[in-house]
């Protein structure tokens, strides 16, 4: 690595650009939403600018916190769903022969590339009264009626009542985790694919058994990827605003909408750029951990 | 001689039940053990059932229907005859376009720099460069959409694309620097000491080293902008409307098999370009490396 | 020899295609200090492996301590490893390391205390029990990686390249090191090895491996003096080797032509087909200024290279046809001027009992 002051030109050159595009188009805006979220609403819709943490205060009336609350319930749903899924997903391709591991790969990468839009909107057709999960259930329940009928008891079961999956909190949960689990198997396999494996083998021979391997050595040493795969998906799903949009109904909304609401319908800007920041300081307090965690991890362990 | 070949054949049934594939699994080897295979499946059945369910309904004679009553492309003419869906595309194809020549410039010109210069506060902007990547798309969104209105800029397919271009650039710039990471700096080295200047060597050595990862770079740029839904919905005005916030509008009427069908459309087109881009990577990579 | 703590009986092991060992027996008794020696590549990790419980035999079985190893899992066995890499827990503090293996199988606490203290007492450790590994030297980690495997009291202690990541110095002093903890603890210690100085030194007995076969048993003094094939003559040792044709047996003798010599008669018993190799270690070849005395082996030559490597001399000499003998030529007085110098014209010699037989 070289030193700018060796080549500033050249170093100017390459900087310069993106640097003046992001300032510009993304530092710029978001300062500005930064601004509004102390300014007010004026009567017309337009927006004041000021200095008053009256947008932060509503925020946290009863009305907006049960929302606020309700998105970090379904966002630490999502991302325990996700850890406890993801964690043997990820193990199992981290130590499987080459080819099968890059299948495994693929499987798990491919629909992160298939568009979110989509991803979410194709679990309305699953969860649907007319849809593919209640048919399913539909089927199983005629089949147990016919086999009690067999035995001498019909109409135990009486007609099929298709459940209602859709609109509602577990169906936004379920798609986010669809959503995100790809964010987290991906840094726990880039942290387990690195671990020495002879860690694992070590314990084994010295009388674990395997869970309590994985609890001593396999879970402490991949912390750095776990830690990431956590916040990550922690973050990106508290920010979610289609799973709740589509799949949520009434009882599923999140921060996400109540910020789009206000950009939207409400014209209230000052009070969305308020609600969209209280996310922003969860990802920047979010990112602080992270980073504390892997500095930790890198000297005090001497991984 | 009879006894003899008896205790041959015991011998060969001997060494062939010893010699049968025990299932024995290796400690480590946590994708035979059953349990977690049965695991892995749920996962993927999770993961796949409602694409490949989208996928396969849009071919269904039927336009509400669970049960499969035949094939048939007929959405697909409808899809493909629907004016404002082809607009809509060709938005999307613009706005891809023009964001991603820009982006690929300028996001690996960035990649290069943090991979070639040590500077002050680097954590720092290292940090800051790839916020567009970390920060929930909803807060960008409505901050280009704070932005554009403040500065009194018309919504339209400028504006999406001017947004497009700063949230790829990140991403393009970490696929630069991955590619670089591979990057022998004595070859520059090398050349300069076989009495080429500067900038013949960036172009004779280093930049023709970069070039699989300007086309993976400009590929994943092509795909998210294509993709892209949430920070488009914010910065899309009327006339505007860009593929996926067509096919969002459909969906809020009801879920069509021709918004199956479109879906589909988009589903092939970015996986294509994605398992591209992935082939270029892998493969160049082992061409370089001479395997 | 008494009772065998590991027996592996006709062992073999594939991974796909590729025969990694292939049908291999042997006994090791208890309290043996036992190598398994050869090139990489040669099986010999996968055959430690295999008895750890890490790989599992594509067919034969192995026996440690008299029970059958099929199907039981590593952390059953009653073997422990010492891994090349030491594996010591990074997140562990080296008192947590060495007791770990006592704590996961339920031992109680002040048991585990007191044995901790005399693991570390015995690899010479006390006063690093709060070290985290980051903090020590490779030496350092390697005596953990010891007393944590040691204080499970195993039958059989496993070592894999255990010096491999150390340095010249230090491995030297490691080599005592083990054979004194050995004899320490008395348990049978089964060590994986690439470097011949390693086990010649170390162990009682070798078993020398070559593509996944074990080609000679023996002690050291053995496989050096006696090697049972040009493999081992090469591998272990330098070897001087003359291309021969049998020519008959003359009461003991070997009759043979030789390149370079002629026809020479030396001691062997046993069957010969009609091309052999004659051998002889280069510290057993004579220089001599005048015609050796009759009965010895001999080649005049010109003296073409001297390799000075302080103790002793490397001295290269050639024949008019191109055969190439290396002597090595103690230094034993205190000259700059070594007995030949390059261009000399002298005799090498050597006796007929000193001729290794090499048939294989």
């Amino acid at each position: 690595m070289q030193d700018w002051r060796k080549n500033k030109l050249f170093f100017a050159i390459l900087m310069a650009p993106s640097a003046f595009w992001l300032v510009v188009f993304f530092t710029i805006p978001l300062a500005i939403v930064w601004v509004y979220s102390f300014g007010g609403r004026g009567p017309e819709g337009q927006t004041l600018i000021g200095f008053s943490f009256e947008n932060y205060r509503r925020a946290v009336e009863w009305i907006h916190l049960g929302i606020i609350w309700k998105s970090i319930v379904i966002a630490s749903i999502t991302t325990a769903a996700c850890l406890l899924l993801g964690f043997p997903l990820a193990l199992a391709i981290a130590f499987a022969p080459s080819r099968l591991k890059n299948v495994l790969l693929l499987l798990v990468i491919l629909p992160f590339w298939t568009n979110l839009l989509i991803r979410t909107y194709s679990w309305i057709a699953v969860l649907r009264e007319r849809g593919f999960l209640n048919f399913g259930l539909e089927w199983l329940w005629d089949r147990a009626d016919l086999l009690f009928t067999f035995v001498g008891m019909p109409d135990l079961f009486g007609e099929f009542q298709p459940l209602r999956l859709l609109y509602n909190l577990p169906a936004v949960v379920i798609a986010l985790i669809h959503v995100h689990l790809p964010f987290m198997v991906l840094p726990l396999y880039a942290t387990l694919e690195k671990l020495d494996r002879s860690y694992l083998e070590a314990s084994l021979d010295l009388g674990a058994s395997q869970w309590r391997t994985l609890s001593s050595v396999t879970v402490p040493l991949a912390m750095p990827g776990i830690a990431t795969g956590v916040l990550l998906t922690f973050i990106l799903s508290l920010g979610s605003f289609l799973a709740p949009d589509l799949l949520g109904g009434t009882e599923g909304l999140m921060i996400g909408n109540l910020i789009a609401h206000q950009f939207g319908p409400s014209r209230d800007w000052a009070f969305g750029s308020a609600l969209s920041f209280l996310i922003m300081y969860a990802t920047f307090i979010v990112l602080w951990i992270r980073s504390t965690v892997a500095s930790r991890s890198q000297t005090g362990l001497g991984i | 001689m009879k006894t003899g070949m008896l205790a041959e054949a015991g011998k060969a049934i001997g060494t062939a039940t010893r010699a049968r594939p025990k299932r024995r699994v290796l400690p480590l080897d946590y994708a035979r053990r059953r349990s977690i295979q049965a695991l892995l499946a749920g996962i993927f059945v999770f993961l796949y059932f409602p694409i490949v369910a989208l996928v396969a309904f849009s071919f269904n004679n039927s336009r509400r229907n669970v049960t499969w009553q035949g094939f048939t492309f007929d959405y697909y003419v409808k899809a493909f005859n629907n004016a404002s869906l082809h607009e809509a595309f060709t938005n999307s194809l613009i706005v891809a376009g023009v964001s991603t020549l820009i982006s690929t410039a300028l996001g690996a010109m960035l990649g290069l720099a943090l991979y070639r210069f040590r500077f002050p506060m680097k954590g720092l902007v290292d940090g800051w460069v790839s916020l567009p990547i970390v920060i929930p798309e909803i807060c960008m969104g409505v901050a280009m959409l704070a932005f554009f209105a403040a500065m009194d800029i018309q919504l339209g397919l400028a504006t999406i694309t001017v947004s497009h271009i700063a949230f790829t650039i990140p991403f393009v710039a970490v696929v630069i620097r991955a590619r670089m990471a591979g990057f022998d700096q004595s070859l520059e080295e090398a050349s300069r000491d076989l009495g080429a200047g500067q900038w013949q060597t960036f172009w004779n050595v280093t930049f023709p080293y970069m070039g699989p990862g300007l086309v993976a770079g400009a590929l994943l740029a092509f795909t998210l902008s294509l993709d892209d839904f949430v920070i488009t919905f914010f910065t899309s005005g009327p006339g505007s409307t860009t593929f996926p916030i067509k096919i969002y509008s459909m969906v809020r009427f009801s879920v069509t098999p021709e918004v199956n069908a479109a879906s589909t459309v988009l589903i092939v087109l970015t996986l294509t370009l994605t398992v591209i881009a992935m082939v270029i990577q892998g493969r160049s990579g082992k061409q370089m490396v001479g395997k | 020899m008494s009772r065998a703590i590991v027996s592996i009986q006709n062992v073999s092991k594939l991974f796909g295609s590729i025969t990694a060992v292939d049908d291999v027996s042997l006994d090791i008794a208890e309290g043996e200090f036992f190598a398994l020696l050869g090139p990489s590549g040669c099986g010999k990790t996968t055959l430690l492996r295999m008895l750890a419980g890490f790989e599992i035999p594509s067919s034969g079985r192995i026996m440690i301590d008299g029970q059958e190893m099929e199907g039981i899992d590593p952390n059953r066995r009653p073997v422990n490893m010492v891994f090349q890499s030491y594996a010591v827990f990074p997140h562990m503090s080296v008192t947590d390391n060495v007791g770990y293996g006592l704590k996961v199988t339920g031992v109680p606490r002040a048991e585990i205390d007191k044995r901790v203290k005399e693991a570390l007492a015995l690899v010479k450790l006390d006063g690093y029990e709060r070290r985290m590994p980051g903090q020590l030297s490779g030496g350092q980690r390697q005596r953990v990686a010891l007393a944590r495997a040691l204080i499970k009291r195993p039958k059989v202690l496993l070592l894999d390249e255990p010096l491999s990541a150390l340095d010249a110095k230090l491995r030297e002093a490691m080599q005592l090191e083990l054979v004194r903890l050995k004899n320490a603890v008395g348990i049978t210690f089964i060590i994986v090895t690439h470097d011949q100085d390693e086990a010649l030194s170390m162990a009682n007995r070798i078993a020398v491996m070559d593509r996944g076969r074990v080609v000679q048993v023996a002690s050291p003094a053995e496989l050096y003096e006696f090697p049972n094939s040009r493999f081992v003559a090469d591998f272990i040792g330098k070897i001087n080797l003359l291309e021969a044709r049998v020519a008959g047996m003359e009461n003991g003798r070997l009759l043979a032509d030789a390149v370079g010599i002629g026809r020479v008669a030396v001691p062997f018993s046993g069957a010969a087909k009609s091309e052999i190799g004659l051998a002889v270690r280069p510290e057993k070849v004579k220089l001599d200024r005048s015609e050796p005395a009759v009965g010895r082996l001999k080649i005049r030559g010109r003296v073409r290279e001297i390799a000075y490597y302080g103790d002793e001399s490397h001295v290269f000499i050639e024949d008019g046809a191109g055969l190439t003998i290396t002597a090595n030529v103690p230094n034993d007085a205190r000259t700059t001027q070594g007995p030949v110098a390059v261009g000399d014209e002298v005799w090498v010699s050597w006796a007929p009992a000193d001729t290794l037989v090499l048939t294989e």
